[in-house]
């Protein structure tokens, strides 16, 4: 029979054989595990290298080139503040006698609706992607099942997300399948025009492009519940709503919290979906930034970049705020 | 017992809503590019939309014609050259970052944010601030130096996350023993940790190939003189939307569902081998 030790019965009482104290073989393990393994050093130097010249100094150059000014076909190094000022006072935001007086500039604006925007989409992906994590994760038992339905989920997100977003040019078309399923149905009697190139469209298609980056998350923190909680609650007479809402809804925030991160974060940069299936109607600030590298205002591309910058991290903070997701990382 | 039954049986009804929720959703997101798949068999005289005129291979032929707009089969030998190159470096990357944060060690915590910077930071961004700064340095921009730099910063956080999950399950007694047994670092490596974090390493892939072979938003300005796939689908856009966008958007999209598909098999027989 195996000897017992302490660690592998823990609800055995009485007398249990101790482990005798060995301080010299603890510290030589210790210290060859730290000798163990490649040098820190040459293991991170590739990555550190990359992300320095690739990452840190592109987001830096930009923080100094919104300071610089434009000669109109390039840059000249300078302090120059003027591009902030004209990012904000624009269209006569001083001027009483301008039309536009005491309005804010059409960069803020374009801001705000971007930011509206993805709050819209925000939602929407929530209300799309929290059920399907949740069935995934407590309504299927087979392991193997849960995996093979939920990588069915995140096929989308390893595919082309610009030819997802052309998908929806013939869905949603005057003549697409929307209307023609409405027409036929009987719901409407003539093709909508709202479809294609509208709000209705655009939010639609955005959802359908970034739900997947949510169910991820939200799926892993809920797979990661412990069934014997559940378990418990249910044998004490919690109803399932009851359940729901005071276990399982407050242990899955920090996967919601990361979904929405990263959904958050990339609709706030995104542009292309705008021109695809919006017809390039609203302009986000990433298509706002896009026109004026086209036309060589670099300048002023790097402010609306930074005031991008700084919209997204007040946005990452706060969700930060509300969910601790220390506990996920 | 009554009230079991009944409990049960409200249980299995809303399995039964839920799974009927899922096959919905499955249409909204799958929906959309079947439809495109269908269409791009449109017939010859047919439109961007339904209905059908009939079915036909035209679109599909004109696919690989060479034709006067565009340099279709040039971006897609791009697309994959660099998205070969893409991974096999997030692969080796992540595996060397995941092998680095086994330990604690000076200034973990900001190299652990920044390679996940490369995931938060819009691509947008990154596309300006790198395509400004090579235009001020005077560097020309290109596919394989600064879209293959972009496209790593984009990445490798995943392939970093996929190989950290793999050496926080890892045995570490497995490697100490190997060294007990008097086997230097490289045989360490080689002999015990290397196959057995394959599977991880082939996953960290996956990501790299994948997610470089679509990426579009960081490479639109750093691309160069040279278009990469998803870059030349979006500059067809401005044209006049023609079915062979369809074909073209069909087989971008099998082929990225065959290398998934393909990375799955050899992930999941790695992994059986191994444990």
């Amino acid at each position: 029979m195996e000897s017992l030790t302490p660690s592998s019965h823990p609800g055995l009482v009485g007398d249990q054989p101790v482990a005798p104290e060995r301080p010299g073989v603890e510290a030589s393990v210790k210290r060859r595990r730290r000798e163990g393994g490649f040098p820190v050093g040459w293991l991170i130097a590739p990555s550190a290298l990359w992300l320095l010249v690739f990452l840190v100094i592109p987001l830096v150059s930009i923080v100094v080139f919104s300071l610089w000014t434009s000669t109109g076909y390039g840059l000249e190094p300078d302090l120059d503040f003027g591009n902030y000022a004209e990012y904000f006072l624009a269209e006569g935001f001083f001027d009483p006698d301008h039309r536009n007086f005491l309005r804010l500039s059409v960069f803020i604006r374009t801001l705000g609706s971007t930011f509206a925007y993805t709050l819209e989409v925000m939602v929407l992906c929530l209300l799309l992607g929290y059920p399907i994590a949740y069935f995934l994760a407590m309504r299927v038992s087979s392991f193997k099942w849960q995996m093979a339905l939920f990588l069915v989920c995140m096929v989308p997100f390893w595919t082309s997300y610009l030819i997802r977003a052309v998908a929806w040019l013939p869905m949603l078309g005057r003549r697409g399948l929307l209307n023609s399923l409405l027409v036929s149905l009987g719901i409407i009697d003539k093709p909508a025009r709202f479809l294609l190139y509208s709000e209705f469209g655009y939010t639609t298609a955005l959802a359908q492009l970034y739900v997947v980056l949510c169910v991820g998350p939200i799926f892993f923190s809920l797979a990661k519940i412990d069934n014997d909680i559940l378990e418990a609650a249910r044998d004490m007479g919690a109803t399932a709503f009851q359940i729901f809402r005071e276990i399982i809804l407050p242990l899955s925030l920090p996967g919601v919290a990361i979904g929405m991160i990263f959904i958050f974060v990339m609709l706030m940069g995104e542009f292309a979906t705008a021109v695809v299936v919006y017809g390039g109607k609203a302009s986000t600030v990433g298509t706002v930034i896009l026109n004026y590298y086209a036309i060589a205002n670099y300048p002023f591309a790097a402010v609306n970049a930074i005031m991008l910058m700084l919209a997204m991290m007040i946005g990452v903070v706060i969700i930060l705020r509300l969910v601790n997701i220390r506990k996920e990382l | 017992m009554a009230r079991w039954s009944r409990q049960r049986k409200k249980r299995a009804w809303i399995t039964t809503l839920f799974s009927s929720y899922y096959g919905v959703f499955l249409v909204f997101i799958y929906g959309p590019m079947i439809a495109m798949f269908i269409l791009s068999f449109q017939g010859r005289r047919g439109g961007t939309s339904f209905p059908m005129r009939g079915t036909s291979f035209y679109w599909w032929q004109k696919l690989v014609e060479p034709s006067t707009v565009g340099d279709m089969q040039g971006a897609l030998l791009r697309s994959l050259i660099l998205a070969l190159i893409v991974m096999v470096i997030t692969a080796l990357f992540s595996t060397m970052l995941a092998m680095a944060f086994r330990k604690r060690f000076v200034g973990s915590n900001l190299l652990f944010y920044t390679v996940m910077a490369g995931l938060m930071v819009p691509g947008i961004l990154l596309s300006l601030g790198l395509a400004t700064l090579m235009r001020q340095i005077g560097i020309p921009a290109a596919w394989w130096s600064s879209g293959l730099g972009v496209h790593v910063v984009w990445t490798l956080p995943f392939g970093f996350l996929v190989m950290m999950a793999v050496f926080n399950r890892f045995d570490t007694s497995l490697e100490e023993a190997a060294r007990d047994m008097g086997a230097d670092e490289w045989t360490v490596f080689k002999e015990v940790t290397f196959p057995l974090i394959l599977p991880g390493i082939v996953a960290a892939g996956l990501f790299g190939f994948t997610l470089s072979y679509d990426e579009f938003a960081r490479t639109t300005l750093l691309a160069g003189e040279f278009n990469t796939l998803p870059l030349d689908i979006n500059a067809s856009m401005t044209q006049r939307i023609r079915p062979t966008l369809f074909a073209l958007g069909t087989a971008s999209t099998l082929f990225s569902l065959v290398m998934i598909g393909l990375f799955l098999v050899v992930y999941s027989v790695l992994y059986r081998r191994t444990h």
